[in-house]
């Protein structure tokens, strides 16, 4: 049996010659087909088994990678119709390692058109459903990557995390989302949505296979110049140091016990009321967890702060897809004419949104008001983390108010109501700090994940405390066991 | 008649080994799309890496030209589409440039005019165009090669000192070694501004706007164009219009576009290029590095050497023969007999043998010490210049060729009467001998002493003939 074991059991199978990686590589190949048409994961699967026999934790392990990562002679969308013939002609450095780790690619997954996107739901190729709920998203971007770990087609997936799109997927599907400090691992290759908030992130089905993936990927990358130096750390031995005495806060404006308390949401209020009984159980294992106060009104701007930053941003950083260099050629007269209509065609009209929004933002006269305010407020939020973090070793918190959405109901969390609750993740991503993300509830048989944030460049210590989690929840490895496919 | 306003933008390519954000040669070639890495071609996914040579070229420009440093370096998106730009947006730097308020002295017809600079930013080139009648082509060879764009303020006041500024700063260019600074390349091109006022104006006029202008003396005839065509327009009490102008092969000027509203770039802090402080020990590090400039050594030349301005030109052009020069100096040769053999055998050689003054065989010490020679008058100027070329054509030092061979003979006479009188101001005795006891032997004393002196170097014919009518004209004085 193949199908939901994790990368150390996959890794003692092949280290006893149980098996081989090109087993594994057709097993996960048969259940990625299996599952395409009911789950869209993927929008290439790998047929050809392609393997280098390398001396890492991850030779001969199957993957699967967001399809925005740059990989030579390998069909790259970021599911997008101005991509979805561009085959690029480099390796992202993600790529690269993987394949030199030994680790074998199964596929290119489905995401929210170019990773702009909570949802699942805006790929050119179709919809991304929730492994526990076909009626439910699995939430977004890095949709197909969640999707495909919580089938249990592949034990870990890459994706990247722009506001929460590995963090939160994870958390709809019952899975550890890991997206470490900003420029521990290089982002050359990933296409670009917002630079000063993209980062690198996996998902797996529990903590330490998240060290062993970390371990790999992170370090210096001469292509990368926001990289930060190799800390020299091997995150596996650190994941089950003593957590004793390490400091957590939660802050009430988030998920106080009774923040809540008035609201009629079954689910949220059960959420909230489990996540304190998982405190109270951390507390008994040695953890120190306090509530904090921060001002509601710094909490409320996280998520325009967040909108203005990354459509500004993301504005400039798609210029490049005109048809000109690749990509589908548009008509016209004239330069002006043919990038327009590549354009017109190319995008989907959320898209075409969030640059005219981005456009706005970043004009001469809104610049100051927009662009640059936010810019502040960015540094106001990361500046009270900071404060915090001097206290306290990590935030916990909730990653949002219940279970998975259905596909039907997306409105109603954009309210008021859930506008902190829904974003708070992004906070990780204004200041760079390694934020992980873990099952900690079944809500109605739907997984609810809980969310650890430390201090930047403490990755270790954020895997360290996530790990003692992990222990007290339970929830681990933990995948769909639908279908009916026996691998 | 009005006053001209103009203000230049001159971009120049800086010579670095890589393109200013990617690992691609920076070099010119014939063939296309050759020196193309993945940055270049704007792929998604790729990374700027900023050049390090490139950002201390381009601080060390910006220090010789008298430049306020920023305190960090960190770039700017400029958001625009075009063909040739292939990431839509070009890296430059607009928040921090690399100089803000610099300056260039800069002689004009014999006075210094100040050029006031507004800014020095390093930014990236784009990809250039080839336009045929159905297609265009686009070669990524120049897109991302480092460029220095230095912008003055509206100070320029003619083509003459347009022109004087242009040369001027393509000497920097090439005395700070960032940049070849061939217009002819493209390596430096220019952008003018210009417009007319009235002296009793307060206001300037509308600007009119020529781009990309490589040759100099297209940049006079562009000048010389819009101020005939503009005092027209202005005499017929008709507007200028604001427009961006291109100078065509008949030495006119032609409409391209007019210009409604200034286009809105969106610029934005580069994201993907952390700042880099610039600190005290990298500044330190470049002013010592830094090399008197051109003006300041023409300037030099004339007040404290007291060389003809011509000369002064002359030695100052360039960086190689300006230190050339001042080394030769330094060893302690005469001033004017240096002045004389650098600005014409040593030139003459450079012109004849088509090479660099660092690839000449003769070294700034050989120089001088063939010149105390003939400071000493132990060596003619015709000899010591065929010494010269006789040391280029051997490879030898010219003085070991001295030790080996002699000089040659002496056989101008001014340079050996004059050795000969100074001999007989040493033996004045000798000469009283002669004089009033008629003693002929002192003739044969005085050649023998000649040719001592001279290394045996004097025509001894030539000596004897010289001394004999030496001695008689003061035997004739003592009367």
């Amino acid at each position: 049996m193949y199908r939901g074991k994790n990368i150390q059991e996959l890794r003692e199978e092949l280290d006893k010659k149980e098996t081989i990686p090109e087993e594994l590589f057709d097993k996960a190949n048969r259940l990625a087909h299996y599952f395409q048409d009911d789950y869209n994961s993927f929008v290439t699967i790998i047929d050809k088994f392609k393997y280098k026999d390398r001396d890492s934790k991850l030779n001969g392990i199957p993957y699967a990678l967001k399809d925005n990562f740059s990989t030579s002679g390998i069909l790259t969308t970021a599911s997008s119709n101005i991509l979805k013939d561009y085959v690029p002609v480099y390796d992202a450095t993600v790529f690269k390692k993987l394949k030199s780790a030994g680790a074998v690619l199964v596929g290119k997954t489905v995401l929210d058109e170019l990773a702009m996107g909570g949802t699942g739901t805006t790929g050119h190729t179709g919809i991304v459903r929730n492994p526990w709920d076909k009626e439910r998203m699995i939430g977004g971007s890095s949709a197909g990557s969640a999707s495909a770990v919580a089938l249990g087609i592949v034990p870990f997936s890459i994706g990247s995390d722009t506001g929460d799109s590995v963090r939160k997927p994870a958390s709809h599907g019952g899975l550890v989302g890991f997206k470490p400090t900003y420029g521990r691992i290089s982002r050359y290759g990933l296409f670009a949505f917002a630079s000063s908030l993209d980062h690198v992130a996996m998902f797996t089905r529990n903590v330490m296979d998240c060290a062993i993936v970390t371990d790999v990927l992170k370090g210096k990358d001469i292509n990368d110049m926001t990289t930060l130096n190799d800390d020299g750390k091997c995150y596996v031995d650190l994941v089950d140091k003593d957590i004793k005495g390490k400091k957590l806060f939660y802050i009430k404006e988030i998920c106080g016990k009774d923040t809540y308390k008035d609201v009629d949401d079954k689910e949220l209020r059960e959420t909230i009321t489990k996540f304190h009984e998982m405190l109270d159980k951390l507390r008994e294992e040695g953890f120190i967890i306090e509530e904090v106060s921060m001002d509601k009104a710094l909490l409320e701007a996280i998520y325009p702060t967040y909108m203005c930053i990354s459509c500004a941003e993301a504005t400039s950083n798609n210029s490049n897809l005109t048809g000109i260099q690749f990509g589908p050629r548009g008509e016209g007269n004239s330069v002006e004419e043919i990038m327009f209509d590549a354009r017109t065609k190319g995008f989907s009209e959320l898209i075409k949104r969030r640059f005219i929004l981005g456009s706005y933002i970043l004009q001469r006269e809104n610049q100051e008001k927009l662009f640059l305010n936010a810019g502040r407020v960015r540094r106001m939020i990361v500046d009270k983390m900071n404060e915090f973090f001097k206290e306290y070793d990590g935030m916990i918190a909730p990653c949002s108010g219940g279970p998975a959405s259905k596909f039907d109901s997306t409105s109603e969390k954009l309210s008021d109501r859930y506008l902190i609750l829904e974003n708070h993740l992004a906070i990780g991503n204004f200041g760079g700090f390694p934020s992980i993300t873990l099952p900690f509830a079944m809500i109605n048989d739907l997984p609810v994940g809980v969310n650890i944030t430390g201090r930047v460049r403490e990755d270790d210590l954020v895997l360290n405390m996530a790990n003692y989690v992990e222990k007290v929840t339970g929830l681990k490895d933990i995948y769909s066991k639908v279908g009916d496919i026996d691998v | 008649m009005y006053k001209v306003v103009i203000g230049l933008e001159v971009h120049c390519e800086l010579e670095t080994k890589s393109k200013n954000f990617s690992s691609a040669p920076n070099e010119f070639t014939e063939a296309h799309n050759i020196n193309v890495a993945t940055v270049d071609l704007g792929l998604p996914g790729i990374l700027p890496i900023a050049n390090k040579e490139a950002v201390r070229k381009a601080l060390y420009t910006s220090m010789a030209l008298h430049c306020d440093l920023p305190d960090e370096i960190i770039f700017d998106r400029k958001n625009y589409y075009y063909a040739d730009l292939p990431k839509g947006y070009q890296i430059t730097q607009n928040t921090k440039p690399v100089g803000l308020n610099g300056y260039l002295d800069v002689i004009v017809n014999g006075k210094v005019k100040r050029v006031t600079l507004h800014d020095i930013h390093l930014e990236e080139d784009t990809a250039s165009l080839e336009h045929y009648p159905k297609y265009s082509l686009i070669d990524y060879n120049r897109s991302g090669v480092p460029l220095l764009e230095i912008v003055t303020n509206p100070c320029i006041e003619s083509a003459d000192e347009a022109v004087a500024y242009l040369e001027d700063l393509r000497d920097v260019f090439l005395y700070l070694g960032v940049s070849e600074a061939k217009s002819n390349y493209g390596q430096m091109r220019c952008d003018v501004n210009i417009s007319l006022m009235k002296d009793t104006d307060t206001e300037l006029g509308t600007k009119v706007e020529m781009k990309n202008i490589n040759a100099f003396n297209n940049v006079r005839a562009a000048i010389e164009y819009e101020i005939k065509r503009q005092s027209e327009l202005l005499d017929k009490g008709e507007k200028v219009i604001q427009e961006t102008r291109r100078i065509a092969e008949d030495g006119k000027t032609y409409s391209m576009r007019e210009k409604v509203d200034a286009v809105d770039y969106k610029y934005f802090v580069e994201p993907n290029i952390p700042s880099t402080p610039v600190t005290n020990e990298l500044i330190s590090e470049l002013k010592s590095e830094l090399p008197m400039l051109k003006g300041d050594r023409y300037l030099r030349y004339i007040e404290e050497f007291k060389i003809s301005e011509y000369d002064a030109g002359v030695l100052s052009k360039t960086r190689s023969i300006a230190d050339y020069f001042e080394e030769v100096l330094s060893y302690g040769a005469d001033l004017n007999l240096s002045v004389n053999f650098v600005t014409t055998s040593i030139l003459s050689t450079l012109n004849k043998l088509e090479i660099s003054i660092d690839e000449l065989f003769i070294t700034p010490k050989m120089l001088s010490d063939v010149i105390k020679l003939v400071s000493e008058n132990k060596l003619s100027m015709d000899a010591a210049k065929k010494l010269l070329y006789e040391a280029i054509d051997k490879k030898t030092d010219p003085i070991e060729l001295v030790k080996k061979e002699g000089m040659g003979q002496i056989n101008d006479e001014d340079t050996l009467l004059k050795l000969i009188q100074s001999i007989m101001d040493e033996n004045l005795e000798v000469v009283r001998q002669y004089v009033e006891d008629g003693n002929m032997s002192a003739v044969n004393f005085f050649v023998g002493q000649t040719m001592k002196k001279s290394n045996r170097q004097a025509n001894p014919n030539i000596s004897r003939e010289l001394i004999s009518k030496e001695l008689e004209r003061r035997k004739e004085n003592a009367k």
